[in-house]
């Protein structure tokens, strides 16, 4: 038979915790030997991703192949991977050499091969004359190394890492980066790493799959990712950004900031609004002259120990970061220049909330399991199913939950250089999206409310 | 004056002394006593003659044997009963094995001896014979939650990373039993082994009252010694069962010291 191309292959799975969605439709395939990271913040579903990978979670749907054969229903003990776990999940019961022996001694391998072995696992990560130790007795990166240690013996087909270094302090996960990078280089696997530090992703990954929401936003080369990311949620979770609001004039045209630029996107139309992401370093900053497109004002400069970050605000109200060699006080007057191929335009994912709802009465209007009051619905019989539509400003959030006609959680934060766009979660696990200029925290309970005359009703 | 009594009662070391003076008086005075019976004959003088009572007559012994043997076997029902109850529990979802830890430890707030005079009322009226048959039962079913709960709340705490480590390592799920949950449960297994076996050689109620005296353990020899006034030879058989059961701990401190250090024992 010839060599899949593919070693694990990801059809349209889709998994859901009682009637919580937690992954929808993911597709994704891993070539034999790379490396890919699958990014995102906590509760994106990165970590349930890769448990069904392994087999300790059962799809709903969708389809899942291993080394060029249908696993989905295949237990873990039958599959060809091996997981490191976030928290090693050593068996205290074992010394190290035991824990190691663990997955050979189940195939009754003979013992002069087990260790063989084992030292030689134990050489590549470091833990030479540790064999006899408890491994309680260890450090958190000992056992980090014995984790992976007891998987790679196994020499799976894919090695699987949920968030191995998360435990570990900034020097130790620096080197042990460096150290699995080599592994990986070393023994030729392929290996899955789950983590939410973009930082981590970018230096180990030969692809990246960016999670949000259960959802895959992006899948592409580090470079890829970060020069041209798919959406304002990539832009902002991987590096630094300056996201905006924009509007496409015409091919190669782009307004944002109050100014117009030249660009070098094509094919969105016309006047059509857009989000623009402009990384810090690509902004050209120097005392006002002709060559400046625009002006500023810096607000703030620190030094950043290679380069000085900058917050400059312009004449029409809008904050930029700036990173650059050349610093320039807080006070002082600039002026900024941005390269047509350093503006990112990208179609917006969503221009207002719109929701599935019913009417009530003449007045009242029932969605996201809550009544409105609605001053828009009385050419629409009652019980007669209407979508309706809110304009991110005009979603209300209060510091009470209880002022609120609902009640939610902020999930997610982009600032748009004027105001910031929030994701609040609502506690039926709805999203609704606001534009606000309040400052509001990850994670802040809110109360939600709309006004009568900022709720838009039509027909399905 | 006051305030040295404030002073006094304020040290925290200070409040243990009720404690200190109580564990004086019923625990250690008691103990030296006991040793000291043991080691005398009536009239007080030293003498060794008591022990060698004790290995001279064959009835003696051979309850001491008997009684051995019936803890060994109750241990080992209760066990065998205990472990797959404790497993079982400990896999529903907590609401539904609390309530069932709950049922199965209500009866323990009875008094054991209205317990054991209902177990002889319920023979009788079945009309089963009491006998060797009725005493393993009286045991089993007085201390079979003494193994269960120790080995229920270890299982409880098994981290469920480490299941799915073997299983990710190849383990089926027999495998997974044997090499991990089994392994991780002794310090459970063993304080149950303890909280059975020890109170069980020392009991003579049950073994009065479920077979009509008609089986006699050790408990029961050493209760009637000192009931009858032949206390030197009563102390002596005494120390013999402590001895017995400060090997038995002896022999499980690793795993009970564990077990103690992980909420093991109740």
């Amino acid at each position: 038979m010839q060599e899949p191309e593919y070693i694990i292959r990801i059809e349209d799975i889709s998994k859901s915790f009682g009637d919580k969605p937690v992954l929808s439709n993911i597709n994704l395939t891993v070539r034999k030997g790379e490396f890919v990271t699958i990014l995102g913040p906590s509760g994106c579903g990165k970590s349930t991703l890769l448990r069904l990978i392994a087999g300790f979670l059962k799809v709903n749907e969708g389809q899942i192949s291993i080394a060029g054969k249908v696993m989905t229903d295949t237990p873990p003990h039958l599959r060809p991977v091996n997981t490191v776990f976030q928290k090693y999940a050593l068996f205290p019961h074992l010394n190290v050499f035991n824990n190691i022996a663990f997955g050979l001694n189940l195939k009754k391998m003979p013992s002069a091969e087990i260790k063989k072995k084992v030292n030689k696992v134990l050489k590549m990560v470091g833990m030479t004359d540790y064999e006899e130790r408890d491994v309680d007795s260890l450090s958190g990166g000992q056992q980090q190394r014995v984790a992976i240690a007891r998987a790679i013996v196994n020499e799976p087909e894919v090695l699987l890492l949920d968030e191995p270094l998360a435990a570990l302090d900034l020097k130790m996960r620096k080197d042990m980066q460096m150290e699995i990078k080599a592994m990986h280089k070393k023994l030729g696997i392929t290996f899955v790493y789950v983590t939410h530090d973009q930082e981590e992703a970018l230096t180990l990954s030969d692809t990246i799959v960016v999670m949000s929401e259960g959802k895959i936003q992006q899948i592409g080369e580090p470079k890829e990712i970060y020069d041209e990311p798919a959406n304002a949620f990539v832009a902002d979770f991987i590096g630094e950004s300056n996201i905006m609001n924009g509007m496409m004039i015409k091919d190669s045209l782009v307004e944002f900031a109050g100014h117009q630029f030249e660009c070098v996107d094509k094919g969105f139309g016309q006047n059509v609004p857009v989000d623009v992401v402009i990384r810090p370093e690509d902004i050209y900053i120097f005392d006002p002259s002709e060559a400046a497109q625009f002006t500023g004002t810096v607000t703030s400069s620190i030094f950043k120990g290679v380069h000085n970050e900058m917050m400059v605000l312009t004449p029409e109200g809008y904050e930029f970061m700036i990173q650059d060699y050349h610093a320039f006080e807080a006070g002082k007057k600039v002026g900024l220049r941005i390269k047509p191929f350093d503006i990112h335009v990208m179609r917006k994912e969503r221009s207002t909330n719109i929701f599935d709802a019913e009417i009530v009465d003449k007045s009242h209007i029932r969605f996201l399991g809550n009544s409105f009051e609605c001053e828009n619905a009385s050419q629409f019989a009652p019980g007669e199913k209407v979508k309706v539509a809110v304009d991110f400003k005009d979603v209300v959030l209060q510091d009470n939950e209880e002022d609120g006609m609902l009640s939610g959680e902020v999930t997610f934060i982009l600032y748009k250089g004027n105001h910031y766009h929030l994701t609040v979660s609502t506690d039926e696990g709805e999203n609704i999206f606001v534009d606000t200029n309040d400052v509001w925290d990850d994670g802040d309970r809110v109360g939600i409310t709309i006004q009568p005359n900022d709720i838009w009703v039509s027909k399905p | 004056m006051k305030k040295n009594l404030w002073s006094f009662a304020g040290k925290r070391r200070n409040w243990s002394i009720p404690y200190i003076l109580f564990l004086g008086f019923f625990v250690l005075v008691p103990l030296i006593l006991i040793v000291y019976y043991a080691f005398t004959n009536n009239s007080g003088g030293f003498t060794t003659e008591n022990f060698r009572k004790f290995w001279m007559q064959p009835e003696a012994m051979h309850t001491f044997i008997y009684s051995v043997g019936v803890a060994l076997i109750t241990t080992i029902i209760c066990l065998l009963v205990g472990y797959p109850a404790a497993f079982i529990l400990s896999r529903m979802d907590s609401h539904k094995s609390r309530i069932i830890v709950l049922l199965f430890i209500l009866p323990m707030w009875v008094n054991f001896l209205i317990r054991t005079l209902a177990t002889v009322a319920l023979f009788d009226f079945l009309g089963l014979p009491l006998g060797e048959g009725s005493l393993y039962f009286g045991m089993v079913y007085n201390f079979l939650p003494f193994m269960i709960y120790p080995i229920y709340n270890i299982l409880q705490k098994t981290d469920r990373n480490l299941i799915e480590a073997a299983q990710d390592l190849g383990a089926n799920p027999r495998q997974v039993f044997f090499k991990t949950i089994l392994p991780l449960s002794y310090p459970g297994i063993s304080s149950g082994i303890m909280m059975v076996f020890m109170p069980v050689i020392s009991t003579f109620a049950i073994a009065e009252l479920l077979t009509i005296n008609n089986i006699k353990l050790f408990g029961t020899t050493l209760q009637e010694n000192i009931y009858n006034g032949m206390w030197n030879y009563g102390a002596a058989l005494s120390v013999i069962m402590l001895l017995l059961i400060g090997l038995t701990s002896l022999l499980n401190s690793q795993g009970s010291a564990k077990a103690a250090e992980e909420g093991g024992l109740i």
